[in-house]
Order: C-alpha cells, then sequence, then structure tokens
C-alpha cells in the first residue's frame, strides 16, 4: 500500500534527470503545472483537463502515465494535510557518522516513519513520525531512542502558515530555457 | 503497515466516516489513470460516483484533503537545492511573520515548531525549492530581507539523501 522511494542518492540523480527533463513536451508542462490543484469534480476529468489544453482525453492519460513512469509525478491523487489525523512529529537526531547507516535503517523499518532525510548539519537525521495517538507516538521516540542510545528531539508543529498557491514550474522552465541550462 | 493499524491511525478525532476511510485508502497510492477514475473508485467501494466526489469535496472543505491532484517529484524536475530553512522569530510576532513567509511562492510548507533550549533555538521552519544551492541561498536571503530585525539566527538543512519517503501523510 505503500510506495518506499528508498535510497535516493540526490547529487548521483542529477546528470541523467536534468537530461531527462529537456524531453518534457509543451503539454507535459502544462499538466505538470495547470494541474497542481484539484482536478476537476467531473465524471470524466482528464476529458475537462484536455478540452482546457486542446488535446484529447486519450493523450492525457497517457501523458500522465508516461510522467509517473519517468518519475516526474509520483501520482495524481490527494494531499492529505499533515496532523488533520492522528499524532505526528518532526524528529531530528544528531548521529555519529559512523552509526549513521545503521540508525537510519532502523529509523525507517518503522511503518510509522514516512519521510526520513538525512541532513547537512549536526543534527543529520530527520524524520516524521505518525501514530494513532500522543502516546503511541512518544513510546516510537522512546523506542528508538533506546535502540539506537541517541536522544531524539522532538518538533511538533505548532502553527501551519502554508498557503497553497501552488508551485509553478512553468516559470521556472521557462528561465532553465532562457538561461540555455 | 497494516490495514488493521491504518485504520487505527484515520482516528475518529478526524471526524472520517467508514466510507470516507475506505476512500482515502482507495485513492492514497493514486486515482487510476482511466477515463472515469471516480467511477472506478466507486465500483471498487460499492457506492455511487457521486458519492465518491461529494465525499472527496468535502474531506477537501474540512481540509483534510489538501488538493487532489498531479503531485510533482521536485528532485526528478531538476529541482535539487532543497533546504530546509529554520529562523528564530519573537514568540509574539510568530504568526504575521509565518503568514507573509508562508505566502511566498517558492516556500512549500512554512510551520511553526517548538525551539528546544539549548540545542535548537529556531521556532520559523520554511522549505525552500530551488534548482540548485546557489538559488536556494538566494531565497534566504529574501526570506531574511522580510524577517528583517525580527530575526535572532537562521540556518539551512540542505538534503543530502532521501532515507525513506512514503506517499501516505496522516
Amino acid at each position: 500500500m505503500h510506495r518506499v522511494n528508498t535510497i535516493i542518492k540526490v547529487d548521483d540523480r542529477e546528470n541523467t534527470q536534468q537530461h531527462g527533463q529537456k524531453k518534457l513536451t509543451d503539454l507535459e508542462k502544462h499538466l505538470l503545472n495547470d494541474f497542481q490543484h484539484n482536478l476537476p469534480f467531473v465524471s470524466r476529468p482528464f476529458s475537462e483537463i484536455a478540452k482546457q489544453l486542446g488535446s484529447s482525453e486519450d493523450v492525457v492519460i497517457d501523458t500522465l502515465n508516461n510522467l509517473k513512469e519517468k518519475g516526474f509525478i509520483s501520482r495524481v491523487g490527494a494531499v492529505f494535510r499533515a496532523n488533520s489525523i492522528g499524532a505526528s512529529t518532526l524528529a531530528a537526531m544528531a548521529v555519529p557518522m559512523g552509526e549513521l547507516e545503521n540508525i537510519a535503517a532502523m529509523v525507517s523499518s518503522y511503518s510509522e516513519v514516512n519521510h526520513n532525510y538525512q541532513r547537512e548539519h549536526h543534527f543529520n537525521l530527520w524524520f516524521v513520525v505518525t501514530a494513532s495517538d500522543e502516546e503511541a507516538l512518544n513510546n516510537i521516540l522512546y523506542d528508538i531512542e533506546c535502540r539506537s542510545g541517541h536522544p531524539v528531539m522532538s518538533l511538533p508543529m505548532l502553527e501551519d502558515y502554508h498557503i497553497d498557491l501552488g508551485f509553478d514550474l512553468g516559470m521556472d522552465f521557462k528561465h532553465r530555457e532562457e538561461s540555455g541550462v | 503497515m497494516d490495514v488493521a493499524v491504518e485504520y487505527k491511525l484515520l482516528s475518529d478525532e478526524a471526524g472520517l466516516d467508514e466510507i470516507e476511510r475506505k476512500i482515502i485508502y482507495a485513492t492514497q497510492a493514486g486515482l487510476p489513470l482511466v477515463a472515469r477514475p471516480y467511477d472506478a473508485i466507486a465500483e471498487q467501494l460499492g457506492i455511487s460516483m457521486q458519492e465518491v466526489v461529494s465525499r472527496l469535496r468535502r474531506m477537501l472543505q474540512r481540509g483534510i484533503i489538501r488538493r487532489i491532484a498531479a503531485v510533482p517529484n521536485h528532485y526528478a524536475l531538476g529541482y535539487k537545492g532543497n533546504g530546509m530553512t529554520v529562523w528564530d522569530v519573537p514568540d509574539d510576532k510568530i504568526t504575521e511573520l509565518g503568514q507573509q513567509v508562508g505566502e511566498l511562492d517558492f516556500v512549500s510548507h512554512c510551520y511553526h515548531r517548538p525551539r528546544i533550549m539549548p540545542d535548537w533555538p529556531y521556532n520559523l521552519f520554511a522549505m525552500v525549492h530551488a534548482h540548485n544551492r546557489e538559488e536556494a541561498m538566494v531565497l534566504v536571503t529574501k526570506i531574511a530581507a522580510l524577517l528583517g530585525e525580527n530575526e535572532s539566527g537562521h540556518d539551512v538543512l540542505f538534503s543530502q539523501r532521501i532515507l525513506k519517503k512514503t506517499g501516505m501523510r496522516l
């Protein structure tokens, strides 16, 4: 049920992804840029999108499938608001480099951990834990502390200031093309 | 995660009923990319397409679902300068300042989180996405300029590796 992208080495992917990006068609750019908000709530939403873009339903569906296969989109579906359900927190640990691989793998092994990132900082391991309630959440954090031998800093969200104006990929593609990158 | 645990996660606090929970589980990995995706979900759950749509709409209105859309993968699209920027701002001004930072088009998430003294003095988090680190640092200076004298310190934590990322954000 979970799609887990394990161990993506960001820097290693750079060249292949830039190469791949040049192949994006205008339709792909529009689909990526214009439909980050809401898919039309009609019986045939892709037909509706096709009308707006001067394309056909089949082409839109094929293009979305292709974008998904190429990894440019992770899915076409619902994005849930963090913290709307259950109890969750952003947790951070300062782990010695020699122990990082083992501890990171141990942390990732929890099904309650949905995001786990290595970051460049004294606090080098950052992960999101989501559980049914506060008590279950604290038990997992305590468990990770015991198993790793290092303290876990818990930074639950207190307020969300995000205003969903979308992410203007089109501007950036334009900039990219103009700058010849 | 087994289904029983996942069901437990969708606690009654969110006010979800049985049908809404089923719709969430049927759609969390994405809608089927077919001509009539809502009908496909409806058929799977044994309810009408109208019911699927009206439940999704209500979950959107209640803020449980943020949006139903194509979810871009920033890394694959060439955004490799992804930084978690963290800021120390006065607690009595954080709501106002947080809203201003959250409105910036290059900020994808903006949250108030607690300070943990003495290790962690930062109470405002803003995720920025740029093509590379240099570009990301320009965005950081824009946030710094916006916060001005309200800021007592900041840091940027770039992601080195994604160790795990699942679609479910419950």
